[in-house]
């Protein structure tokens, strides 16, 4: 019998997207889908590790009041389960040494970044070695682009996808390295699974293909085993071929191709690797 | 002790803010600065050891890869000038709480006694070779608005590179004791309620202040005050609470007057505006739909209901945020976003957001004449309020799907700032139908979310007024969309577990307002003030009962359920409080520490306004006759058409929306091959597990009220109509919202032309009812702000009458939705609908700088008909394109399509069926209403001609893939031969900043 996936989209504090990430679980087929408040969390309500697909929507934690996703950053690393000694930093990393699947879009993206979970370079996890900034244009927005996909990536959500057409909808998408050591061995290790491209799939720098000015084009990056994965651009916008900005003028398969990334996450549960 | 961290980015990182504002100080201010820097301030109070501020500051303050932090001592860097922005005291700074919470978060335990406040403040370090005078007017004109925030300016050489700046605590200080005022009302003469009014900002007239005086020489009242333990005289919880009650924001009392009106020949006496016209229209309505008829609540909550399908309702509602947005333009607007989700949020047993709407009326960004005092820069007044929707919008997790920004010189004396939210409810809850109200006696008053500050207070009264030099500070709030999300969050699982029995919302006249209201439903009410939670201590009991505070819904709870709605909100982090309960002693009762400080009569509250009676006078305005030839280079006409402000795109600010989030996009508001063209309205599916989908369009034409306010409202309302049926809206399941913003309307010393401004008023209601009747399209809900001039001094400016008219509709299938780009080279082009001369108040008449008389006239009948039939050729799958004729007519509408497509267009004028004088500027331009822009691919040609037979329909062209937007004139010469890429490049320059 194949094994069940447990999914869990986890919200509270100014999160937005769960419903769709929630949709495209459910429709990757996930058994179990739960949205679920991060104070039931906190309450001991519910346990991650009854869960073996952790996603973060994106949003705007804590209003990103102190840049992006840092207080909510703040809260996962302090904030204790109530009447247990446990704290949710703690009950985090149980799930990651499981060898469990955390995927983070926009906001939750920022959230790993900060939390350090991405790139987590040797396993490192809790140390943040990158940054996600201001966009260079100074302003939040709202604009389809093509993600290129680095085939040598260990990154199991992008496995069989070449060219990826998503909107990205944020104002803080800047990937920025610590120094450039960092960013070799992201390199190195092809742990950027995404880049921002032109149509045809070259890799840019250039506004507004590159929405945002990251270094290297880079949209979104893995750890080193390809279990956690953050992004930029919102795959759960792409479910439905009419989220497609030109689905009244361009052929287009009847399912969004956003929805790749969770069925890959699925199916790797579902197999033997996990 | 407080401290100051600083926090600022490493050399080398790009610092966007920075650039952003030198770019705006550059443009705006054309002063040559060569380099900002910013730096985040945040002066934390709480005596935190230095290892606590190291902490904090190398935690949640600051980014290592990127940021650098520095604390009591200022961060290293080169500058000539330093100016630092803060907030004033007792201006909402959200930062600051944010940061106050990640601190206390972080010392957890360890934090004993001790009480942390967090101020944020910001620096902009310029270089640059400017004086002290020009830095003032960067800090003044650009940075910092001086009614709510503070600024230091300090030169390089008086900067303190040892200390930095000083510390500034904005603490709300004083405590002052409570008081409750006794007014005599009783023994008060004429002058003397005249000057309670004007002194209190009340916005009561003589009238009202006597019915007020009256109702407490009644024996009747003053008996049960005695037994209440009040004297005779009216207690200024009362009186304030009467003055909020009473207004013109809250009671409409224009709309509900008794009109005499003439337009010269005929008399008519119309006893109410609202009832005669709006509400009765729509029962005629929904009667004439009989089982078809899809209202559920319309005009007694909070917004409008109708079905969505059986299992869901659809609320909607849009509200204006004029007033605060000509103060404060970001927290103007950003409240009135978040303020008008309240409205469908609270609407019946409460429903989840699902889009919002803007509409902007501002005078041109570019304007240069010297401003009259206290009116900011239109241009300012563009990027905060744009700002201001952004955040209301982006953080709330709402896509802002439909919007559409005016330009008019006259709104330079109050901007125009519409905001609408949409809301989907399950039918029915645990088996209750739930877009009803029920309140019991016993249930009790429970307050959540924010806290009550002195923001906002008189917000209702203010805006019922024109702004003036005395318009007061506190009206202006700053709202906080987090505290909000994590309310609503909170009280969508608190309903659908039924932990609560009625909602709504605090909006103007805060408590005073929501509670007065939800009494109505029992019968009464007890509000004890005393439990209220407060931002700081100070406040009078009175400004608790009114003040505007955000974020915060009033519930009424059934006791049995008061300890789990509690519970929930507390593990969910949202304050809830009861302030007291619901009664049926027919009395609005208030306490503050044990004594009764209100106590009004209900009926008295809610039903004792007196009504007005006024007079309507219309003459219609004889504007001069234009006499312009035609220009010899029409392909030039065009593109100054395309550039025009009213025309060109609005893609930098749709840009800056999220119109996607919740996963439901389908038609978004920029369409086509380059996804940059402008669509005729959005639609989004709310259930994403169905194929339905939700459509919204509005219409705005202000500059036809020139000529007649009449045609002006069958235009916008034909318009809002014409825009949800372009993209596959059906006719038959069409709600529309009415929001009329006015000038002043009662004549006056200071509105001398009264009479007229009301008359015009009085036609924009009877259109209502002739075209919502005749399109079989009810209003349910609407809302309208009367009081849009300025005076100061000898300077009046009054807006043009402007209605937004708002629709929401249906689709059944989304995948037959229609976007107005040209699909394919070859498709036929088509005009629907017959062109008349009617160019007054039109683009094209303003562009030669004449207003004209002939505006366009609406012929609903023969529009109906295209509608259905454009409806049924969308349905079977065989139009290309559809785009309405709107601003600028046939030739904007043509251009668009071609560019959006990215396709030429061939088009030859002689065959587009027009009537009047024979001029190509004239067939161009012209703004008839009830006309669209279609392509066909040539194969359905047969098929879509059979559909349409019997409306005017004529093929006029041809789509090409040359590039090429080519038009035969009258005659058979070619008169424009443009590239597409010129022409969209004239109509996206303009506002792209």
């Amino acid at each position: 019998m194949p094994r069940k996936v447990k999914a869990i989209v986890l919200t509270g504090n100014g999160t937005n997207c769960e419903m769709e990430m929630a949709q495209a679980c459910k429709l990757s087929g996930a058994d179990v889908v739960d949205i679920v408040h991060i104070s039931e969390l906190l309450y001991g309500e519910r346990r991650l590790e009854d869960y073996s697909f952790l996603n973060l929507p994106g949003g705007f934690l804590d209003g990103d009041d102190l840049g992006s996703a840092k207080a909510g950053t703040n809260r996962f690393l302090h904030a204790h389960i109530t009447g247990h000694k446990e704290m949710l930093f703690a009950q985090l990393l149980k799930f990651i040494n499981a060898g469990k699947l955390i995927l983070g879009v926009c906001n939750g993206f920022q959230l790993m970044i900060k939390l350090g979970l991405l790139p987590a370079l040797d396993d490192n996890y809790g140390r943040q070695s990158t940054t996600l900034t201001h966009n260079d244009s100074g302003r939040f927005e709202d604009r389809w682009v093509y993600l290129k996909t680095n085939t040598q990536s260990p990154c199991i959500y992008t496995k069989g996808v070449d060219i990826l057409y998503l909107p990205v909808r944020h104002g803080e998408g800047k990937f920025i390295p610590e120094s450039s050591s960092i960013l070799q061995q992201v390199e190195k290790k092809n742990l950027f699974a995404f880049q921002y491209c032109q149509k045809n799939g070259l890799p840019t720098i250039d506004y507004p293909a590159n929405p945002n000015g990251s270094i290297n084009a880079i949209a979104g990056i893995c750890n080193e085993s390809g279990r956690l994965f953050g992004l930029m651009p919102h795959p759960e916008a792409y479910l439905y071929r009419t989220n497609h900005p030109r689905w009244t003028r361009e052929k287009l398969p009847e399912e969004g191709q956003g929805l790749t990334i969770f069925r890959n996450a699925i199916k790797f549960i579902r197999s033997k690797k996990f | 002790m407080a401290s100051r961290i600083e926090v600022g980015f490493k050399n080398g990182i790009r610092d966007a803010l920075g650039e952003k504002v030198k770019k705006r100080i550059i443009d705006n201010l054309s002063l040559p600065v060569e380099k900002i820097s910013t730096v985040e301030v945040y002066t934390v109070t709480g005596d935190l050891t230095k290892d606590e501020l190291k902490e904090a500051a190398s935690g949640p303050l600051s980014d290592s890869v990127i940021q650098n932090f520095s604390i009591n001592i200022p961060l290293a860097g080169n500058f000539d000038w330093l100016i630092e922005v803060g907030f004033r005291p007792g201006v909402t700074d959200n930062v600051g709480k944010t940061a106050r919470e990640a601190i206390e978060l972080l010392l957890g335990s360890n934090i004993g006694q001790r009480k942390i406040g967090v101020y944020t403040s910001r620096q902009y370090r310029i270089c640059g070779e400017i004086t002290k005078n020009d830095v003032e007017k960067i800090a003044s004109g650009l940075l910092a608005n001086d009614l709510i925030e503070r600024y230091q300016i300090v030169s390089k050489t008086d900067f303190n590179f040892a200390c930095g700046m000083p510390v500034y605590i904005p603490q709300v200080s004083g405590k002052a004791e409570v008081t409750v005022e006794e007014i005599n009302l009783t023994a008060a003469g004429i002058d003397e309620l005249l000057k309670i009014s004007k002194d209190r900002i009340l916005a009561l007239n003589l009238t009202e202040m006597k019915a007020m005086r009256d109702y407490f020489r009644n024996k009747k009242t003053l008996d049960t005050r005695k037994k209440m333990g009040l004297g005779e005289s009216i207690t200024d919880v009362e009186l304030e609470c009467l003055a909020q009650t009473w207004s013109e924001h809250c009671k409409h009392k224009i709309f509900n007057s008794l009109i005499n009106y003439t337009d010269g020949k005929k008399k008519k006496i119309i006893d109410s505006l609202f009832k005669t016209y709006i509400k009765d229209s729509t029962t005629k309505i929904r009667k004439a739909k009989g089982r078809k008829d899809f209202c559920l609540s319309v005009f007694v909550d909070n917004a409008g209901i109708i079905k969505f399908n059986d299992d869901f309702n659809l609320v909607f509602k849009v509200e204006t945020h004029n007033s605060p947005s000509a103060l404060d333009p970001y927290g103007g607007a950003l409240t009135g976003i978040v303020g008008v989700n309240r409205d469908p949020f609270g609407t019946g047993i409460g429903a989840k957001l699902i889009f919002n709407t803007d509409v902007f009326c501002f005078a041109s960004p570019f304007h240069k004449k010297k401003l009259p005092p206290r009116i900011l820069h239109p241009r300012r007044i563009y990027e905060g309020v744009r700002e201001g929707v952004e955040h209301g919008g982006n953080k709330s997790g709402i896509p802002t799907v439909n919007g559409s920004i005016v330009f008019d010189e006259r709104f330079l004396g109050k901007p125009l700032v519409y905001c609408g939210t949409a809301s989907i409810m399950p039918a029915r809850i645990k088996g209750k139908t739930t877009h009803e109200k029920e309140i019991k006696s016993r249930d009790l008053i429970v307050m959540t979310g924010g806290r009550i500050g002195k923001d906002g207070i008189h917000g209702a009264t203010f805006s019922s007024e024109e702004l003036h030099e005395g318009s007061p500070v506190t009206a202006v709030q700053i709202g906080d969309p987090i505290t909000q999300k994590k309310m609503t969050d909170f009280l969508l699982i608190a309903r659908d577990r039924g932990l609560y029995r009625a909602i709504t919302d605090n909006g103007a006249g805060g408590l005073s307002s929501s509670v007065g209201e939800m009494a109505t439903y029992s019968g009464g009410c007890e509000l004890d003030l005393t439990h209220a939670p407060l931002k700081y201590p100070g406040l009078q009991p009175w400004e608790i009962l009114i003040s505007e505070a955000q974020e915060r819904m009033t519930l009424a709870v059934d006791p049995k359920k008061i300890k789990q709605f509690l519970e929930l909100a507390k593990k969910m982090d949202v304050e809830a409080t009861v302030l007291g309960r619901f009664t049926d002693s027919g009395n609005f009762h208030v306490l503050f520490g044990g004594q009764t400080v209100a106590c009004l009569d209900m009926e008295f509250l809610h039903a004792g306004v007196p009504q007005m009676t006024l007079t309507a006078k219309w003459k219609q305005p004889k504007n001069r006759k234009p006499h312009f030839a035609p220009p010899p280079d029409l392909g030039k006409a065009l593109l100054k058409m395309l550039s025009r402000l009213n025309i060109c795109s609005k893609e930098s600010v749709v840009r800056q929306y999220d119109h996607e989030v919740q996963g439901g996009s389908v038609i978004k508001p920029l369409v086509g091959a380059e996804n940059d063209g402008p669509s005729d309205a959005a639609i989004i599916r709310p259930i994403l597990d169905s194929m339905e989908g939700v459509v919204v369009a509005h219409g705005i034409c202000p500059r036809y009220s020139d000529i007649d306010t009449y045609h002006m409202t069958a235009c916008a309302m034909d318009e809002a109509i014409r825009n949800a049926v372009a993209v596959g809206a059906d006719l038959d399941h069409l709600a529309g919202l009415d929001n009329f913003c006015w000038c002043d309307p009662v004549k006056s010393v200071k509105t001398p032309d009264g009479e007229y401004k009301l008359a015009q008023l009085v036609r924009a209601n009877m259109a209502i009812y002739d075209y919502t009747t005749a399109f079989g399209v009810p209003c349910i809900s609407g809302k309208d702000s009367m009081k849009n001039d300025y005076q100061i001094g000898k300077t009046k400016i009054s807006i043009p009458p402007t209605l937004l008219f708002s629709v929401i509709g249906k689709i059944k299938d989304v995948r037959k939705a229609i976007t107005m780009d040209a699909k394919r080279p070859q498709d036929l082009v088509y005009i629907i609908g017959e062109t008349k001369e009617e160019l007054g108040g039109s683009e094209w008449f303003a562009l030669q700088k004449v207003i004209g008389n002939n505006a366009p006239q609406v012929i609903a009948a023969k529009a109906i008909k295209i509608y259905r039939a454009l409806h049924k050729a969308m349905q079977s799958g065989i139009i290309a394109s559809c785009h309405d004729c709107s601003d600028g007519g046939l030739a904007i509408a043509l251009a668009e399509t071609a560019f959006a497509g990215g396709l030429g267009m061939n088009i030859d004028l002689n065959f587009v069926p027009y009537r009047g004088k024979k001029r190509n500027d004239y067939i161009l331009f012209s703004e008839t209403a009830s006309r669209f822009v279609v392509t066909v691919h040539p194969e359905d040609k047969r098929k879509f001609e059979k559909i349409m037979a019997g409306n005017i329909t004529r093929g006029i062209g041809l789509v090409t893939s040359d590039g090429l937007f080519q038009v035969t004139g009258l005659g058979g010469k070619l008169i424009i031969k443009e590239k597409i890429s010129k022409l969209k490049d004239a109509w996206q320059k303009p506002l792209n900043f």
